[in-house]
């Protein structure tokens, strides 16, 4: 049986945030005296991971997102609840339980700037105590994996986006990590370069069973990489559970297109009881519940001249959306 | 065998770092230059005399301010403001997740650029030296490496200091703020200005209560051969970096909890 990497009870956190009202007098006001509220950014959440699990934090903006992943890392301490990760408390940096995780966040870099992103590698070596030896080789085998060469020498301010990220990426893993917190990885990378990314991802999860927690804007990002997801809403959790199930919950129709041979075809098909959407000449949109496809066409096939058909898929980013923008959206 | 590996990690930082540094080659030297206040200050006391109500000769005097200004070469701290900079902008992040703490990058920095302020810190003193050919005078070996231990210390104790100071950056967004309020006494009671030995009597009494003196006065003394004790003030040093480096580790922890990640 595969065992839970990660375990959260009942996490809350909140911050104090200062607020200052516009204008002079807001300034003077504000500097005399400062008021302050504390704002619970994540209410109360609680879930499990298992080992090797690629799972994907979905929000809008602001949902608390990475404010989780931060501290599932043992970057900020929690206000309330517990967290385990790989049987550590993470707030506690542990030298262990630091060599066994990593935090990559697309927006933020830890590469030296102005020397050429080897330098980097063989110093993150050294501070997870790995010999030359073993650096050299685990230098080797992820940048053939991560199709990097070259830009090893070269300084990190002359490398395009792609390359500080893959190069950021290597930095990041050279210690092997077992549990990968991804912020935004592909933030700012272009389409060829997110797609190498994932594949990277794929690769680097099935040769090692890292378990990875990732966090995206891209929908590709999570469809490709996660069967699971979290979806945050103002710092609670409103669906955790397989992201087809959610699909299909978002979205439980299917548009089809359907072709008819003539016109006369499709009005028998739409006085034939299927909801129809609409209706030009000899083509019609039908709409049928997910479950009811195989049965439905099976039918439809059997029973009318049918010289095409098309099943439109509604765009993914359009069903999530949907979840992210709808705080009442019923999951 | 942990001290072995932290040795290994530092030792990494330090190359890392100066090959870091050598890119900024043109604004060490800068740097340096921009470090000669201790030769105005000589300038000051010696065109209006003062160094005689202090019994002390233009020579030693030269020699004091020429060795006040390479121990402010080698013990000048700025981690309040790089570690501000990095904590606002969500740079320390990184850093925090890995197994060792953020501030050993800083310390690194810091040796990397004294190491690459030497050749310029030389060409300095060769050309003080030509202007003043009488102050030249070469410190036996046992009190040169005493004054190299000693403005190490100092440096430690800027470096901790300076570190208590930047951890603040954890409840106030700007601690530089607060290091300013320190720049004062540091500038005035460390010696950079004038020797502590000018100042009277009732005050100098107080202020050897201070680290302050320890930072450059002590060091300078020692380096330029100028009456000192040398064991007190070596021990003050110690004495300062043993009170100070609990209070860092208590600052650290305590910090790091109310540390928000902003900016990442």
């Amino acid at each position: 049986m595969v065992q839970n990497i990660i375990d959260v009870r009942n996490l809350s956190k909140s911050f104090d945030i200062s607020s200052k009202k516009p204008g002079l007098k807001g300034t003077i006001k504000h500097f005399f005296k400062r008021q302050t509220k504390s704002l619970k950014v994540i209410k109360d959440i609680s879930f499990e991971i298992k080992e090797g699990e690629i799972v994907g934090f979905l929000g809008a903006n602001g949902a608390g997102k990475t404010t989780i992943l931060k501290m599932l890392c043992g970057l900020i301490y929690p206000s309330e609840g517990s967290i385990l990760v790989s049987g550590y408390l993470p707030f506690r940096r542990k030298e262990s339980f630091l060599k066994n995780i990593t935090l990559i966040m697309g927006q933020k870099q830890q590469l030296i700037w102005d020397l050429p992103p080897i330098e980097s590698f063989y110093l993150n070596a050294s501070i997870y105590d790995l010999d030359k030896f073993e650096a050299k080789k685990r230098i080797k085998k992820l940048s053939e994996m991560l199709e990097i060469d070259e830009e090893l020498f070269i300084p990190v301010r002359k490398l395009s986006l792609g390359q500080r990220m893959k190069s950021e990426l290597l930095a990041a893993l050279i210690h092997e990590p077992n549990i990968l917190f991804l912020d935004e990885p592909t933030l700012g990378l272009d389409i060829n370069a997110q797609r190498n990314l994932r594949k990277f991802l794929q690769k680097y999860n099935k040769e090692t069973n890292a378990t990875i927690c990732l966090t995206s804007h891209y929908m590709k990002d999570i469809t490709s990489l996660c069967k699971r997801v979290i979806c945050v809403h103002e710092g609670a959790i409103s669906y955790d559970g397989k992201l087809d199930l959610l699909l299909k919950k978002l979205s439980p129709v299917k548009e089809i297109l359907i072709v008819c041979r003539s016109e006369e075809d499709a009005i028998k098909l739409e006085n034939s009881g299927f909801t129809v959407k609409n209706k030009i000449k000899n083509e019609i949109t039908i709409k049928i519940e997910n479950d009811l496809i195989t049965s439905s066409l099976k039918t439809i096939l059997n029973n009318f001249d049918i010289e095409d058909l098309f099943i439109n898929e509604p765009p993914i980013d359009e069903v999530i959306g949907k979840l992210l923008i709808n705080k009442d959206y019923e999951i | 065998m942990k001290f072995n590996l932290i040795n290994r990690k530092i030792l990494t930082l330090l190359k890392v770092q100066y090959s870091n540094m050598l890119e900024y080659r043109v604004e060490i030297a800068l740097w340096a230059i921009s470090g000669i206040i201790p030769f105005f200050m000589l300038n000051i006391w010696t065109n209006n005399n003062l160094n005689e109500s202090i019994n002390i000769s233009d020579v030693l005097l030269s020699r004091y301010f020429l060795s006040a200004f390479f121990v402010r070469q080698f013990s000048v701290v700025w981690v309040v403001f790089s570690f501000e900079e990095d904590s606002l902008m969500g740079k320390v992040s990184p850093y925090l997740i890995q197994p060792l703490n953020p501030f050993f990058r800083y310390f690194a920095q810091h040796l990397a650029e004294q190491i690459t302020r030497f050749p310029f810190a030389l060409i300095i003193a060769f050309f003080f030296f030509i202007f003043n050919p009488e102050s030249i005078w070469i410190p036996n070996l046992g009190i040169l490496l005493l004054s190299i231990v000693s403005t190490f210390l100092s440096f430690l104790i800027q470096f901790l200091i300076q570190s208590i100071v930047a951890c603040l950056c954890f409840w106030t967004e700007k601690a530089s703020s607060i290091e300013r309020l320190l720049f004062i006494p540091t500038l005035f009671l460390s010696g950079l200005l004038a020797p502590v030995v000018s100042f009277p009597s009732y005050v100098k009494s107080w202020i050897y209560l201070t680290p302050f003196p320890y930072l450059i006065d002590f060091p300078a003394n020692l380096l330029s051969g100028n009456e000192t004790n040398i064991s007190v003030g070596l021990s003050m040093q110690i004495l300062w970096i043993f009170l100070l480096f609990p209070l860092f580790k208590k600052i650290w922890s305590e910090g790091t909890k109310k540390y928000t990640a902003m900016g990442s």
